[in-house]
């Protein structure tokens, strides 16, 4: 039985609707984030088997950079967490209904 | 058949944890699974020979993103439990579904039409490590250093952001200043 790239698409696909799921139930901002560090792991699972099977090393590549760009999305959200918690006392997405500040 | 069972298995406990991350009510149960759901799934890297992809993601997703979503919670109050929206489950479960099989079948409809060339080939008696380096600073070296950059911007407003009394500067001010400002601290309610 021998793993081909079908199989990581397929689990990328499966962890994709995952996190998919989560952005869309999620209510709590926190548990928002976690939901799209889901998304990108999912990515990047796809881009290192696709990265293997081609012999390719731009897939390898990409998923540095998604990786380099989700850290720094978790400081800067969590730094606007931050402010809005401080601000607000809660981190619902409801209470962010309206745009003012 | 090694390769398999470490497949399925992997598979299987990354799905598990991740499920559990999205449906918990308690954003400890959340972080906690999220974090050995990110370990397991730098297995799948390491399986597909990209290893320091895997090391990678070991160092920079349980080592720093989770401390810093651990540092974050004990800002907010992750006691009480998570209020969710209250829709339509079935609709929602299906439209993620459909959307997600839609965005597989875009990214991968050119990959089976055509068949592709390799850019940068995997070059022969080179460990994984090495051909990293040798394709990131020389083909991808101006998206690494615009990566640079941006982590750089991250960090600087992450400080602002969460930093206290930026506007004031401790070494511009004389003793009695300091002094003062520190009674003010303790006479205000503290926030959070």
């Amino acid at each position: 039985m021998e793993i081909g790239l079908n199989h990581y698409l397929v689990l990328s696909t499966i962890l994709f609707a995952i996190g998919l799921v989560g952005v869309m139930r999620r209510k709590n901002l926190l548990m928002l984030f976690f939901a799209t560090e889901i998304l990108l792991n999912s990515v990047n699972i796809s881009f290192a088997a696709i990265s293997h099977y081609y012999g390719d090393l731009t897939g390898q590549m990409f998923a540095f950079f998604v990786i380099a760009i989700a850290a720094s999305e978790v400081a800067v959200g969590l730094g606007l967490l931050i402010v809005w918690h401080k601000k607000h006392n809660n981190i619902d997405l409801d209470s962010m209904s309206t745009m003012r500040g | 058949m090694f390769e398999a069972v470490a497949f399925y298995l992997f598979a299987f406990l990354t799905i598990s944890m991740f499920y559990i991350a999205v449906t918990t009510s308690q954003a400890l149960y959340a972080i906690s699974s999220l974090a050995a759901g990110m370990i397991f799934i730098s297995a799948f890297f390491f399986i597909l020979g990209a290893d320091f992809l895997g090391a990678i993601q070991i160092v920079v997703y349980s080592g720093a993103v989770m401390a810093l979503y651990a540092f974050g919670m004990m800002f907010f109050d992750t006691t009480r439990d998570v209020k969710e929206k209250h829709g339509n489950k079935v609709i929602v479960i299906g439209l993620s579904i459909i959307s997600a099989v839609l965005i597989v079948l875009i990214v991968g409809a050119p990959i089976v039409g055509s068949n592709i060339e390799a850019l940068y080939p995997i070059t022969e008696g080179a460990g994984n490590t090495q051909e990293v380096g040798m394709v990131l600073f020389t083909k991808y070296l101006v998206p690494f250093e615009v990566a640079a950059v941006m982590l750089l911007v991250a960090m600087i407003s992450g400080i602002v952001l969460a930093g206290k009394k930026m506007d004031l500067s401790l070494t511009l001010m004389n003793e009695q200043e300091i002094l003062k400002m520190r009674e003010e601290d303790k006479t205000k309610k503290v926030l959070s």
